[in-house]
């Protein structure tokens, strides 16, 4: 692909007809490679298809999943874009996975994370929406006996003078034409693009038709519910089914490497089949595991010099002599994502094939483990992936967790089934954003800037041993485990930033956001810190630190703007900001809140993001809200805790979510920016939870250290 | 296993079940209507709320047994074509994300507009509070509530 837009033949591999008559238009990877994706070896096979029915019908179907995100709409409306299509006529599907080398040559693009999506599809889906139009034109030109410059498009017709014909009609010839070059539009003709569409998933999405994983039935099957471990990866020492099996409806009991699972008619015999089961477990090494002594030993690390991130200077020598310090531990608890939609999936087995039907992040990886493991081609393993009910990474599992195990399941009983996980299984089943603790040193200069900063951050790796490696993790360092807050670590003139990281037995995943959900709140806390010892306003602060971040500058300012900093809150409410950079978008929010009765009350949060060119805004705005509802969910409640090697939470009632009573207005602003795009999915979580507790000081005077928010600490003051 | 005779949608139902056997996998299970979704089996996330006789309940957590023969509404028996007020509103304020717990919100919407067709805010949080959603679409759902408020045809309260 060229600068200027054109798209070489190369781009593409395939045009074709479908048996059904039509034009189908697939189309590859980009040409291009930005920091933390691989390098495309060369072009990667099929990811998207464009086709247009002889009925005029527009099927765009997507590479990467819906679980929330909004890209059931965004990635059309870059196709009609350049299309031209009648918006109404087109209908959205998810594609299959294609061959399993795709994944091991280049796995980002196949799997959904990293708020990437739209970045990464941007030119691609529009190219190929341009591409199918000239094809659509030439076509129509050549039937209408006119040249194709004099033909116009508009809601699937071509038109020239008073004669249209429609797309469906051309459709069958105008794919066998050779493939040609097409300029893509420039950002003043857009019709789609900047400007907000209404979700093409809402429709199904409020009246149950919406297809989601624990929907999928077919005769036949059977539900599989699984004894789990106590203590993450204790075997089965005895099992005795007798109970279980009296159960009218039970239909098999097997064992497999994650449990035992009872298969029958329904879920809910299979749940009191599940809970009839006398298992004796070998706890293993894993069972005096405790949370608390983890941070505890985290807290001890944190002390110790690690792997070096990044530094300047000599950190040591300038805490050493400074006059003034500021030291500070901090520390970050498990975190389940719990999804609404539990985990589930549903395995058919048959003669060298295996069907497969699970909501997942990583169709593609997937695959390729089940055929690995069942010794079957990858092209054997029909992959399906309805709706996901939610995800926040948990669905982006490296390891295939919940997929083999239904996999094992199916293979060992030589039964179809639906292993569904219930909330418990979900809520202590392990791959939880890690436990978190930094140990920071500031030397304060007279001005009440930072002249040194020394920063070391315990935990386990996320990246290490996944498919995702050898982009991430590099000298022993997983890159996504930190951010070092740059607009202020380079004006710093000493820094070091450290890392430990620890090997623990209890799974871990990327959380929604990943290193900046403890990273972002350190940083943006003592900033807020220092702000308030050097006694200036901490927008202004941070302004003196943003001078070549415009990004930043932009965020905070139209933040510090739309929530009326300057002018003081009504008695008794107080305010903090935060800002950062997270998934290349860049977001300011200005949390407002009282205390009452030990009770944190969030009024509103005021949110900016620069993310540069906001293809749908309102999904952006929507993205913002979901992020900081969920982000003040996890800083005012979220902790799971271990003892004696069994996960202390189970279900809503002790792993609480924010609720309606507990939500904030929440303003969302865009910051208007030509700048490069960055994600929306995620970068919003970032920021809430250090506003949050820089409001708190403003409230309290007490520096909140730890997540979640403890109010018992008040009581300490 | 006893049999139980169902009224859902206007549809009558005979299903052969544990009388222990929560309403929810009946309704999903055996009359096979997937609308109405499972989150957390402890009536704490709503994710599986339907009305029995009018009022909103919990339907994980609500035997079989105890429902024979009255009258049970699912998202299924909302409209037939997305036309309800509370449907519409929930267009026009685009509140799915994932999708997955607004059956249950939107059957929490409509019971409470049903008897209390202009909710102020403290009347829909009290209403609403039983619904989790984990995308956070709450600041919608509220505008949405408002934005069919007074907009419900009366009914006797089916």
């Amino acid at each position: 692909m060229s600068k200027n837009g054109r798209i070489n033949r190369r781009d593409f591999l395939r045009i074709g007809t479908f048996a059904s008559g039509g034009l189908l238009v697939a189309f590859s990877l980009p040409d291009k490679v930005t920091p933390a994706q691989p390098k495309p070896s060369r072009e990667a096979a099929l990811n998207a298809f464009l086709k247009i029915g002889t009925d005029n019908s527009i099927h765009i179907i997507l590479s990467k999943v819906e679980m929330g995100q909004g890209i059931w709409t965004t990635l059309p409306m870059l196709i009609a874009e350049e299309l031209d299509c009648d918006w109404s006529r087109i209908k959205v599907e998810q594609s299959p996975p294609g061959k399993a080398s795709d994944f091991l040559e280049n796995p980002v693009y196949k799997s959904t994370g990293g708020s990437e999506t739209t970045i990464q599809e941007f030119d691609r889906y529009r190219m190929a929406g341009a591409t199918a139009r000239t094809m659509l034109v030439t076509a129509a030109a050549k039937r209408l006996g006119v040249q194709p410059q004099d033909c116009r498009t508009e809601n699937s017709y071509v038109i020239a003078g008073d004669k249209r014909i429609s797309y469906g009609e051309v459709a069958t010839e105008a794919a066998k034409l050779p493939v040609p070059n097409v300029t893509l539009r420039e950002p003043k003709d857009w019709k789609y693009i900047g400007k907000s569409q209404k979700r093409l998933d809402t429709p199904e999405k409020i009246n149950g038709k919406a297809t989601y994983g624990l929907d999928i039935h077919f005769p036949g099957l059977l539900t599989a519910v699984v004894a789990h471990p106590p203590v993450f990866y204790a075997t089965v020492k005895t099992v005795d089914a007798t109970q279980t099996k009296a159960i009218n409806g039970v239909r098999d009991v097997v064992r497999i490497p994650t449990g035992v699972a009872v298969l029958a008619d329904n879920f809910w015999t299979a749940k009191q089949g599940r809970d009839a089961l006398q298992i004796e477990w070998n706890p293993g090494k894993n069972a005096d595991l405790d949370s608390q002594a983890l941070t505890d030993s985290y807290r001890k690390i944190a002390k110790t010099d690690g792997l070096t991130i990044r530094k300047k200077g000599d950190v040591t020598a300038a805490l050493t002599k400074a006059e003034r310090t500021l030291d500070a531990d901090y520390s970050f608890p498990y975190l389940a994502h719990a999804p609404m939609e539990p985990l589930n999936c549903t395995v058919n087995i048959g003669t060298d094939s295996c069907e497969v039907w699970t909501g997942t992040q990583s169709p593609l990886l997937h695959q390729a483990e089940v055929a690995r493991f069942l010794g079957l081609k990858p092209e054997q393993v029909k992959f399906y992936t309805p709706y996901l009910g939610g995800s926040f990474g948990r669905r982006g599992s490296f390891s295939s967790d919940w997929v083999m195990e239904a996999v094992h399941i199916a293979k060992t009983s030589g039964k179809a089934i639906k292993l569904v996980w219930t909330r418990e299984d979900d809520i202590k089943g392990g791959y939880y954003r890690p436990v978190y603790v930094h140990n920071v040193r500031i030397a304060i200069g007279t001005n009440g800037f930072p002249t040194a900063w020394q920063h070391r951050i315990v935990g386990q790796s996320l990246f290490t041993n996944t498919p995702l490696a050898d982009m991430i993790v590099h000298n022993g360092i997983d890159y996504s485990s930190v951010t070092t807050g740059a607009p202020y670590s380079n004006s710093v003139p000493d820094h070091s930033f450290e890392l430990h990281t620890t090997t623990v037995n209890v799974p871990v995943l990327p959380w929604r956001s990943v290193g900046s959900t403890h990273s972002a709140f350190v940083i943006e806390t003592l900033i807020d810190e220092l702000a308030f010892l050097a006694k200036i306003d901490p927008v202004a602060y941070r302004r003196a630190f943003f001078i070549n971040h415009p990004r930043h500058l932009a965020a905070l300012n139209l933040a510090a703007e739309k929530s009326d900093w300057t002018n003081p809150l009504p008695k008794g409410q107080f305010r903090g900001i935060a800002v950062c950079e997270a998934m290349g978008s860049y977001v300011a929010q200005v949390v407002e809140l009282s205390i009452d009765k030990q009770t944190i009350r969030v009024h509103r949060v005021v949110c900016a993001i620069d993310c540069g060119l906001a293809v749908n805004p309102d999904g952006v705005r929507a993205q913002m809200e979901s992020s900081i509802v969920f982000g003040l969910t996890a800083a005012l409640h979220g902790e799971i805790t271990l003892k004696n090697g069994q996960v202390q939470q189970s279900n809503f009632h002790d792993y609480p979510m924010l609720r309606m009573t507990d939500t904030p207005v929440i303003d969302v602003h865009i910051v208007p920016s030509t700048a490069k795009m960055g994600g929306a999915g995620e970068p919003g979580v970032a920021p809430i939870a250090p506003a949050l507790a820089n409001a708190l000081f403003a409230a309290t005077g007490i520096r909140f250290r730890q997540l979640p928010i403890k109010l018992e600490e008040l009581n300490k003051a | 296993m006893p049999l139980f005779h169902l009224s859902i949608n206007g549809k009558k139902y005979t299903v052969n079940a544990d009388a222990q056997m929560p309403l929810l996998w009946v309704i999903r299970e055996l009359v096979g209507l997937t609308g109405t979704k499972y989150g957390c089996g402890i009536a704490q996330c709503g994710a599986c709320t339907v009305h029995l006789k009018g009022p909103p309940i919990r339907s994980c957590s609500f035997p079989v047994s105890a429902v024979s023969n009255q009258p049970i509404t699912t998202i299924e028996g909302i409209s037939k074509d997305n036309s309800h007020p509370v449907q519409k509103a929930w267009i026009a304020e685009q509140v799915p994300q994932c999708g997955y717990c607004q059956s249950g919100q939107i059957m929490s919407a409509v019971a409470l507009l049903r008897d209390n067709p202009h909710p102020t805010d403290d009347d829909i949080d009290a209403a609403m509070q039983g619904n989790i959603c984990r995308c956070g679409t709450y600041p919608r759902i509220r505008k949405a509530i408002k934005t069919a408020a007074g907009t419900l045809p009366k009914t006797n309260g089916q």
